[in-house]
């Protein structure tokens, strides 16, 4: 096997987009982040286009995750980011940000489906409300979107009231989606959202997702190349915390410019 | 001798160990029920004391101590809801959070006598509460708190972290979080751990003897207003409980049927302990069944 070493710090190739053909929804500057003292991310510069969908793909512990998460924040008080996350114009990495009002812009879905305790209703209206919105017009109105949105309207409709705990897991995950969608967000990040998910769960994921491209940017982390390749627009290959190449998703599986996408993707290594 | 052999009798020795606990349970409980359950009579559990002869009953005693025990959770249970809350969702992992948790730990493990020794000082002695109601759901408290802490914030650590970081990705704020997901999904477990912990205040005496006191003054059960002191509901007459009264005539009752009506109460104060763990249990469960599927 080859000596990847000294590949790692200096082969990289990152795509950076012409912001006149491509609308920039969210990138990254300079990212870092710590677990106290070690460092989780190095430099992870990314851009991310408008109404596409992006993966991030690469080894476990490679650092995918953890730089997802940190582009909405829900790494604040368990790892330090330092560096630039920049959405319309705003750092919002910064202090100043309110962080709560941010998240209502940029959502998340977990690995592990994580419905609340509550009905299938109140899963998507609970966010909701808590923000002022007590029509109940306007609720079922949402709710009824949603639910359409992430394919299981048809499903669960006459047991909107029954405990979102007592569904399958696909449907839980796919309820987490509606759910994540239902504050309107304009990105929406996942992390692995169909890793624990049987076959058949995870492609329906995947139509939900191409379908939901439309109104939403959305970054994807990834343990499968299968997947990455069927959705994603474009993909970013993560390694040892460092990102060593980001491109069109068909030049990264058919021609990566650097050896370690190559070794990957070709399952030499991860 | 082999493994096999080995095996087998400690196996027989673990059988015979759980089966003595078990016979020593069964043993009390019954002897208890045996003895006491035949002087319950409705007579018995509403009339009112008599100390020199033969045919009272335990009915204030038995008001008092449902009062004290309602009393103490009015005031533990919100402390004890914040402290646990404090504890596992908001304090950082430091020296001082650990000096906090065994500070609540030494807490639990005072001898409740001692509880009732402090609560006669500080209470009835420094605060002029006198022996009263009031000193007593204080002491109460005290015996209290640290349980009822450990309880809720050992229910709030077993909701997965996933719940937090779903409220947390719908930019809800930690205090929502908190109060609208993670409390709503401990809910069943805190019930539990408050009904058990009910059911030890009821039969607690010790910390009583020097706080809520050792007599019974008539209540006149037709005037509700806590403020008059023969009023059922004030807080500031001296009030022997269930516990109390059983240590009391046992101690110095000189009724002739001092005998009767202790085993009468003590089967009374097992039976009311016993509905609380069962109710625990029962609201846990059923509880639990409303939340994960309907």
């Amino acid at each position: 096997m080859a000596d990847n070493t000294n590949l790692t710090t200096s082969q990289r190739n990152i795509m950076k987009f012409d912001p006149k053909d491509h609308e920039i929804a969210l990138s990254t500057e300079d990212l870092h982040v710590f677990y106290g003292k070690t460092e989780g991310i190095s430099e992870g510069d990314l851009q991310f286009e408008r109404y596409k969908i992006s993966a991030l793909i690469g080894p476990s512990g490679s650092g995918k995750s953890t730089y997802l998460r940190s582009l909405n924040r829900m790494n604040d008080r368990i790892a330090t980011v330092k560096g630039k996350i920049m959405y319309r114009g705003l750092d919002i990495n910064s202090d100043a940000i309110d962080v709560y009002e941010m998240r209502r812009h940029i959502g998340m879905v977990f690995q592990r489906p994580n419905p609340f305790a509550k009905s299938i209703y109140e899963n998507i209206a609970f966010a909701l409300r808590q923000r002022g919105m007590n029509k109940k017009q306007d609720l079922d109105e949402i709710v009824e979107r949603s639910l359409r949105q992430a394919a299981m309207w048809d499903q669960v409709k006459d047991d909107l009231n029954k405990s979102a705990l007592a569904l399958s897991g696909g449907q839980q995950q796919r309820l987490c989606i509606a759910r994540a969608i239902a504050i309107k967000p304009d990105i929406l990040l996942l992390d692995e959202p169909a890793s624990a998910l049987d076959p058949v769960s995870t492609s329906q994921i995947e139509d939900t997702l191409l379908e939901l491209k439309q109104n939403y940017t959305i970054i994807i982390v990834t343990h499968n190349m299968q997947q990455a390749s069927r959705i994603s627009d474009y993909t970013a290959f993560f390694n040892l915390g460092k990102v060593l190449e980001y491109a069109e998703t068909g030049d990264i599986f058919t021609n990566p410019k650097v050896d370690l996408t190559n070794d990957y993707i070709s399952g030499n290594f991860g | 001798m082999n493994a096999k052999r080995i095996d087998k009798i400690a196996t027989g020795v673990l059988y015979a160990i759980a089966a003595f606990v078990v016979i020593i349970l069964v043993a009390l409980l019954g002897y208890i029920l045996v003895q006491g359950v035949p002087e319950i009579s409705w007579h018995f559990l509403t009339s009112p004391a008599l100390s020199f002869e033969a045919g009272g009953g335990i009915g204030i005693q038995l008001f008092n101590s449902f009062y004290l025990l309602f009393l103490a959770l009015l005031i533990s249970l919100p402390i004890s809801l914040g402290a646990g809350i404090y504890l596992n969702e908001y304090a950082p992992q430091n020296t001082i959070t650990g000096l906090i948790r065994t500070t609540i730990e030494i807490l639990s493990s005072l001898p409740s006598v001692v509880v009732g020794l402090f609560g006669y000082l500080f209470f009835v002695v420094q605060f002029k509460l006198g022996f009263s109601i009031l000193s007593g759901a204080f002491a109460l408290t005290v015996f209290n708190l640290p349980i009822l802490t450990r309880s809720i914030e050992e229910a709030l650590a077993n909701i997965s972290n996933d719940q937090r970081e779903a409220g947390y990705a719908l930019g809800l704020s930690r205090w929502e979080t908190v109060t609208k997901i993670v409390v709503p999904a401990a809910l069943p477990s805190i019930i539990t751990g408050v009904v058990l912990s009910a059911g030890r205040i009821f039969g607690e005496a010790a910390a009583l003897i020097y706080t809520a006191g050792q007599s019974a003054p008539a209540l006149n059960f037709h005037d509700w207003n806590p403020f008059n002191i023969s009023s059922p509901l004030s807080p500031m007459r001296p009030a022997e409980t269930l516990a109390v009264h059983i240590w009391k005539i046992n101690s110095e009752g000189i009724m002739p049927d001092a005998k009767a009506v202790s085993a009468g109460a003590s089967a009374v104060l097992i039976i009311a302990v016993l509905l609380f763990n069962f109710l625990a249990r029962w609201l846990g469960k059923r509880l639990y069944k409303h939340l994960t599927a309907e």
